[in-house]
């Protein structure tokens, strides 16, 4: 359309619009960040601060607006558009919002470009400010870390909603009249979201609906990557100088990898190569092609906070410390919390390598009455807001102990205080891996127990005890073979010397246990094993140590 | 010219009466503050910065942007510590009601004193309800929240519509227009009152009061 602008006005037009787009859309992507986002005023002014306000500029995506721009700038029939979307650890992914930056036909002949359209587009700036702040998608890329992370793509074009669900609300954030038309910037975001994913570590089958259109192929396939929102600016204060980018680079690579380390597939990166563990925090490979983004130290501390936490749901949290690769012995406390109307006592059994006989055994106790329906009532999500509900559902759902046959999964697990930084394996998957091992064959019947104490009883006639070096009878250390196939190394319990009846102890008392030389009396079970459970182990020991008597 | 006038209207708990008016008060002054001026010759003036920072709300789920100035802050969170004060000891029905307004000084001849003329209002009316259970208050934290969000977008909604703002200053008209006796950035002049509605309604006395001091300054 013809206008009375002359060049320099248009000139300048042209320029103030360019520069709005860019700062729109590093205000929308920098609220996804999933931090605070704090800037300083200045009174004197710098010359290079567009529209007077202090809007960072992250170079990654200023680069990416100006591709997706190429040149052009929004016009009519042509927007700038900033899709957000959510993409789980396990790969499915779901859009939340589109921030479209458009231009219509009415233009606004009388206003003065360097002065009122300038001033205007500030105001506009502040308001997206506010308005990002406000959508659902805030508190979401507010609590994004492990289980989820935020994407962003820029388009240019002709907006596309159809990814955003049924019912999704529009927001207006403001219009600016210029000489040569309307600029109006608005966010369309989703409203249900709710969200399931099929494929999680245990298989288990879903617990909630699937949204259809959520896997639905996009009319559109759009050609521009997503890429995540989580990356610490490289401020004054991390003193991270961020890798020039290349174009050859931008087009071979389709996401850039996330923090933090422990995650197994990294969102949206081809052939999902898992990240080294113990990466630095302030991703120091920026010298690597995939320009791999660090995460915030708060998001472990969401992490650790989101297990349900209700009463009558009885957690197994697990606490390692140091930075052990799973191959070395950990020292771990196993502490139940009983849930109520489960009269069982409460259990604190401290495993350190090698030392406390019958270990496996104390280990095996936990882990099936971990499938006890009884003891395990089901994790029921106690979130009351759809969004925070749809997270937990979706992390949960990877905890499942896989025991089909139970009415009630343990779909919840998330080891407390775990840091994540085991690698490749952490200590929620390593715990769920190893925690059913298989049944000693000794145990599975009344019998094995009985031929047990008799082959002791004719091994102790055999051997002074005192010289034997810990063993008991073959077939026992056979059938203690098969714990080999726990990562635990073989535990040999220790028997009683003939002599001065007091058993050996080379094994570290549990903490309140009390081990102490009354311990293995006739008659009495070791406190650690369950009368109820394992009545063929009581039969054992008591038969075990009145041979030795 | 008319005044402006806009009305909001939030029902809060009492602990959550400090955030939810900082919220819409810094919102409503992001949108109204600009850079320091700089008056360079011949009547042209560059603009400094304004910084932003997002605040999370500890008794609501909550994040609203404020202008980075502590100055503008600490004005603000004086008087709603105030309003907060007189609210709780009122003892009434927990109904309140804060007024930001934007006003232009407009000198006048002595004896008169200088007028100010407003040219926007901004009114925020409070309802402070008691919860019993921890349960209902953790659902008002998320309400809470969610209403707030809809304050900001009719806020946002009203200040896009861009009508009467005041004409941009000459540097000797400027303390007329925008208060500049903040470091670091200049929101238009601005006052901030509050009035607490007893069990009657409207509150008799200060009309009065305001009827005959408008009448005595002329």
């Amino acid at each position: 359309m013809e206008t009375d602008l002359n060049s320099q006005d248009r000139k300048d037009l042209d320029k103030f619009i360019k520069f709005f787009a860019l700062k729109t859309v590093q205000v929308i992507v920098q609220a996804r960040l999933g931090e605070k986002i704090c800037t300083r005023s200045s009174s004197s002014p710098t010359g290079s601060d567009w529209f007077n306000l202090a809007i960072k500029d992250i170079p990654e995506v200023t680069h990416e607006a100006k591709k997706a721009l190429a040149g052009q700038l929004p016009a009519v029939g042509r927007s700038m558009c900033v899709e957000i979307s959510l993409k789980t650890s396990e790969g499915d992914s779901m859009e939340l919002e589109i921030w479209c930056l458009e231009m219509n036909e009415k233009c606004d002949k009388e206003i003065k470009v360097s002065y009122a359209v300038y001033n205007r587009l500030s105001l506009l700036l502040k308001s997206l400010l506010a308005i990002t702040r406000v959508t659902p998608a805030y508190r979401l890329s507010r609590k994004q870390g492990h289980e989820y992370v935020i994407l962003y793509r820029i388009y240019f074009g002709e907006v596309q909603l159809n990814g955003l669900g049924e019912g999704f609300q529009t927001v207006r954030v403001g219009t600016v009249g210029t000489p040569v038309g309307t600029i109006t910037l608005s966010c369309a975001y989703r409203i249900n979201l709710a969200f399931m994913s099929t494929r999680h570590f245990e298989r288990t089958p879903p617990i909630m609906g699937i949204i259809i259109d959520h896997f639905v192929d996009r009319p559109y396939p759009s050609s521009s990557p997503m890429h995540p929102c989580n990356y610490r600016t490289a401020g004054e204060d991390t003193g991270v100088t961020y890798p020039s980018v290349e174009d050859s680079q931008e087009v071979c690579t389709t996401s850039f990898s996330t923090s933090p380390p422990s995650q197994l597939m990294v969102p949206g990166k081809e052939g999902g190569v898992p990240l080294a563990p113990n990466q630095p925090a302030h991703g120091a490979q920026a010298g690597d092609q995939e320009r791999l983004t660090t995460y915030t130290p708060s998001d472990g501390a969401h992490c650790a906070a989101t297990p349900s936490s209700s009463e009558d749901t009885e957690t197994v949290s697990n606490s390692s410390e140091g930075r052990a690769s799973p191959h070395d012995v950990l020292e771990t406390i196993f502490v139940r919390k009983v849930g109520a109307f489960v009269n069982k006592p409460i259990n604190q059994v401290t495993l350190t390598s090698l030392d406390i006989p019958f270990a496996m055994f104390a280990a095996k106790n936990l882990e099936l009455e971990d499938v006890d329906p009884m003891v395990n009532p089901p994790d029921s999500p106690e979130t009351t807001s759809p969004l925070q509900g749809s997270l937990h559902s979706d992390g949960s759902s990877g905890g499942s102990s896989g025991n089909t046959q139970d009415d009630f999964v343990m779909i919840d697990f998330k080891p407390a205080f775990s840091k994540d930084d085991i690698l490749p394996m952490d200590l929620g998957t390593f715990y769920r891996e190893f925690q059913n091992p298989p049944q000693l064959s000794s145990l599975s019947i009344d019998i094995g127990a009985q031929s047990m104490a008799e082959d002791l009883a004719a091994a102790s006639l055999q051997d002074p005890i005192s010289e034997r070096p810990g063993r008991l009878s073959p077939d026992f250390e056979l059938s203690l073979g098969g714990a080999e196939q726990l990562s635990r190394p073989a535990l040999v319990p220790q028997p009683c010397t003939m002599k001065g009846m007091s058993p050996r102890r080379t094994h570290t008392a549990p903490p309140g246990q009390g081990w102490d030389q009354s311990c293995l009396q006739v008659g009495e079970p070791l406190p650690l094993l369950q009368p109820t459970l394992f009545g063929n182990i009581e039969l054992y020991f008591k038969m075990y140590s009145r041979d030795f008597q | 010219m008319n005044c402006r006038s806009e009305v909001l209207e939030v029902s809060v708990e009492g602990r959550q009466v400090e955030e939810a008016m900082l919220a819409v008060l810094h919102t409503v002054l992001l949108h109204r503050s600009t850079g320091k001026f700089h008056y360079k010759k011949e009547g042209t003036y560059s603009i400094g910065t304004v910084g932003t920072q997002d605040v999370d709300c500890d008794f609501i789920d909550f994040t609203y942007v404020r202008v980075s100035s502590e100055e503008l802050d600490r004005a603000l969170r004086k008087v709603v510590g105030e309003f907060r004060d007189a609210l709780r000891n009122s003892g009434g029905d927990g109904l309140g009601q804060m007024s930001l307004e934007f006003y232009q000084k407009k000198k006048s001849r002595w004896p008169f004193s200088d007028e100010c003329i407003p040219w926007e209002v901004w009114t925020v009316k409070v309802h402070v309800v008691a919860l019993a259970t921890e349960q209902e208050r953790q659902i008002c934290r998320e309400k809470v929240g969610e209403k707030l969000c809809e304050k900001i977008t009719n806020i946002v909604e009203v200040m896009n519509r861009h009508e009467y703002l005041p004409k941009m200053p000459t540097q000797s008209e400027v303390d007329n227009v925008f208060d500049t006796g903040l470091r670091d950035v200049q929101p238009y002049l601005y006052k901030i009152s509050f009035q607490i509605t007893d069990a009657l309604g409207s509150s008799v006395t200060t009309t009065m009061r305001r009827l005959i001091k408008d009448t005595l300054a002329l």
